[in-house]
């Protein structure tokens, strides 16, 4: 997926400092490696959930990237922590790496404060221009969600998605991820114009109220797929 | 208006609260008592057929009159203890089913065929207890009550201050009535029951009982092993796989610009992918080896001894079985043999097996110092493992050694 999540990059990277929770020592070092590479200083790795919840109080991180599951139970520390950390700290840019799709944990997420999350498979760091695209599009108050965790949503609804059209729904699926009309035209090979086109057909078949911003468009589409 | 409805005598015993004391309560210890009173009169038949039969079984032998005697004794038996679990299997308001054995053949037949009966030996055994202890049992409620009514009649009818001092003092035996008529009349059936009941039946329900246990005790252990694959793969293989990503990703990305850390990040994710085999072979291992599935329980048992720190000898000669049998089988061995390496500073250890058509025994001993705990969690898993198939597991490991465990496994190869 060469051109995936690669719209929010900024362009020249500002320097950006970040915490790192990851339990797994081998994927500590890996990933804080890949970030680096990418201008990301890595402030704070840790390798639990309390030293990530003090992490978190730091107010000279500009994103945090955690791990769903860590010690001291395994289950969902690293979200907990980190939606307690939005809770504290209102729009604090948070980027989740699991091993699996869990779209319950992506509701989460998404309800703890417009914009600014992330939510990703650890299978796409390894694609890691995109990873740090996704990173720096979060820390920007974007909105990233893994394709297939887009996906559960998607086919979880499938009764009022029967008004769309293959190629919105394709379209839709897309918006959900976090793209913008540029990228969606140019992963779809079509003008940008239809995919203006398509985008206002979703609104009008799933009464949504159109949005100009993109952020706040990502938002209104996972609303509505994550069930009224 | 009150409707006077023929009453159930045999209705299901009810055991309320005693201390109110009701129209409804007072009929209903008097139909006791009337039942009671049926119970008593049992007694003389009871006795007559089980002197009969005692009869019966010494003259049979030897005249042949017995045979004759026990065409008339046998039914005769049959049709009191009919009336019997009739009788208190509506007090307890369940069917009591004899369970006799087929008796169908010749007429000179049929007595042979009763002796071997169970069924037919437990209405002998019944038939005594009617003529003794059930007697006496069931003639308390009906003397207590009338008891004082003797007195109460002698007192009119006769003349004499005696009776009315007797009837004045034997007040409390209708208090006894009220409260002992219905446990009595009560225990009188549940014994008839056991003695006049199906034991199969019994026997059945708790072998059902100790299935539903067990069932229960291997789904718990099932969703533990799953939750400890899980956990295996997460932090093993699937943590590794991901790393591998990592480093080749950042590898392609600094390929260009410094290719010497793109080869090392290379070598490094070749390193792991090794690892994440490695810890993808102990999950299989763990989950169902590979050797048992080849060469089953024997070969796989002895496979298992050759990694071992401790000298065994393996003698198992079993065919192939089940697979989840020789699986059950093979942790159970393994998990002795380790507890043998870890506690017992045995100097030699052995296994062997062998299979009868019907079940699979394993000996797993060392000469080790002893003392092995069956209630020991080690040991409790296996016992849980064997469980369920119905298998057992003996320890023997007295303190000092040597210690000796025996598995036991029902099952058939076909």
């Amino acid at each position: 997926m060469p051109d995936q999540l690669s719209d929010g990059d900024t362009g020249a990277p500002a320097p950006m400092r970040a915490v790192l929770a990851e339990d797994q020592a081998l994927l500590r070092v890996g990933l804080t490696r890949i970030l680096e590479s990418g201008g990301i200083e890595v402030v704070e790795a840790v390798d639990n959930a309390p030293s990530l919840a003090r992490a978190l109080t730091r107010d000279d991180i500009d994103i945090a990237v955690v791990d769903v599951r860590l010690p001291p139970t395994f289950s969902t520390e690293g979200l907990e922590a980190a939606t307690a950390a939005r809770g504290a700290r209102p729009g604090l840019p948070v980027l989740v790496l699991s091993q699996w799709v869990e779209p319950l944990y992506a509701r989460d997420l998404l309800a703890s404060g417009e914009g600014a999350v992330g939510y990703l498979l650890k299978d796409r760091v390894a694609d890691v221009d995109a990873f740090l695209a996704a990173v720096r599009q979060v820390a920007g108050g974007g909105t990233v969600l893994d394709p297939e965790v887009v996906a559960a949503l998607v086919s979880g609804r499938s009764r009022p998605l029967d008004r769309l059209t293959d190629r919105e729904r394709e379209v839709l699926t897309l918006m959900a991820e976090g793209r913008t009309n540029a990228a969606i035209a140019a992963r779809l090979v079509v003008t940008e114009k239809a995919i203006g086109k398509h985008t206002n057909n979703i609104f009008a078949k799933l009464d949504l109220p159109p949005a100009a911003d993109d952020n706040r468009r990502v938002l209104a589409v996972l609303a509505w797929l994550d069930g009224r | 208006m009150t409707h006077f409805e023929p009453m159930d005598v045999l209705a299901p015993i009810r055991l309320g609260r005693p201390h109110t004391v009701t129209t409804e309560a007072v009929v209903d210890r008097l139909r006791l008592t009337l039942v009671s009173a049926g119970y008593a009169a049992s007694f003389l038949p009871s006795l007559a057929l089980a002197i009969l039969t005692v009869l019966c079984l010494a003259l049979g032998p030897a005249l042949g009159i017995g045979v004759l005697l026990a065409q008339l004794v046998f039914p005769a038996t049959a049709a009191l203890t009919a009336v019997h679990r009739r009788t208190s299997g509506k007090l307890l308001d369940e069917e009591i089913v004899a369970g006799y054995a087929s008796d169908r053949g010749a007429v000179l037949v049929r007595p042979l065929r009763w002796m071997r009966d169970p069924a037919r030996w437990r209405n002998f055994g019944f038939l005594w207890f009617s003529a003794s202890g059930g007697f006496a049992m069931s003639l308390v409620p009906v003397t207590l009550l009338t008891l004082p009514l003797t007195w109460f009649i002698l007192a009119v009818t006769a003349s004499g201050w005696i009776w009315l001092i007797l009837l004045l003092l034997s007040g409390p035996a209708w208090i006894a009535w009220w409260f002992v008529t219905p446990p009595l009349v009560q225990a009188r059936a549940r014994a008839e029951r056991a003695m006049l009941g199906n034991s199969r039946v019994a026997e059945l329900e708790e072998r059902v009982e100790r299935v539903r246990e067990s069932r229960a005790e291997t789904l718990d252990h099932s969703a533990a092993e799953v939750r400890r694959i899980e956990r295996d793969l997460h932090d093993g293989a699937q943590a590794r796989i991901a790393s591998v990503g990592m480093s080749v990703g950042l590898a392609e990305k600094l390929v260009h610009t410094d290719p010497a850390a793109a080869a090392a990040l290379l070598r490094e994710a070749r390193e792991t992918t090794i690892d994440a085999l490695e810890d993808l072979r102990g999950v299989v291992r763990g989950i169902h080896p590979p050797v048992l599935a080849d060469k089953g329980l024997a070969g796989a048992i002895e496979a298992l001894t050759l990694a071992l720190p401790v000298p065994t000898s393996v003698a198992v000669e079993v065919p192939r079985l089940p697979a989840p049998v020789e699986s059950a089988a093979y942790f159970a061995v393994a998990e002795c043999l380790a507890n043998t390496v870890k506690h017992a500073r045995a100097g030699r250890a052995w296994v062997t097996g062998r299979y009868d058509g019907d079940r699979l025994r394993i000996t797993v001993g060392d000469d080790g110092r002893g003392g092995a705990d069956a209630a020991g969690s080690g040991l409790t898993g296996v016992a849980r493992r064997l469980d369920a198939f119905d298998g057992d597991l003996r320890v023997l490991s007295p303190a000092g050694g040597p210690t000796l465990i025996e598995l036991e496994v029902p099952c058939r190869t076909s």
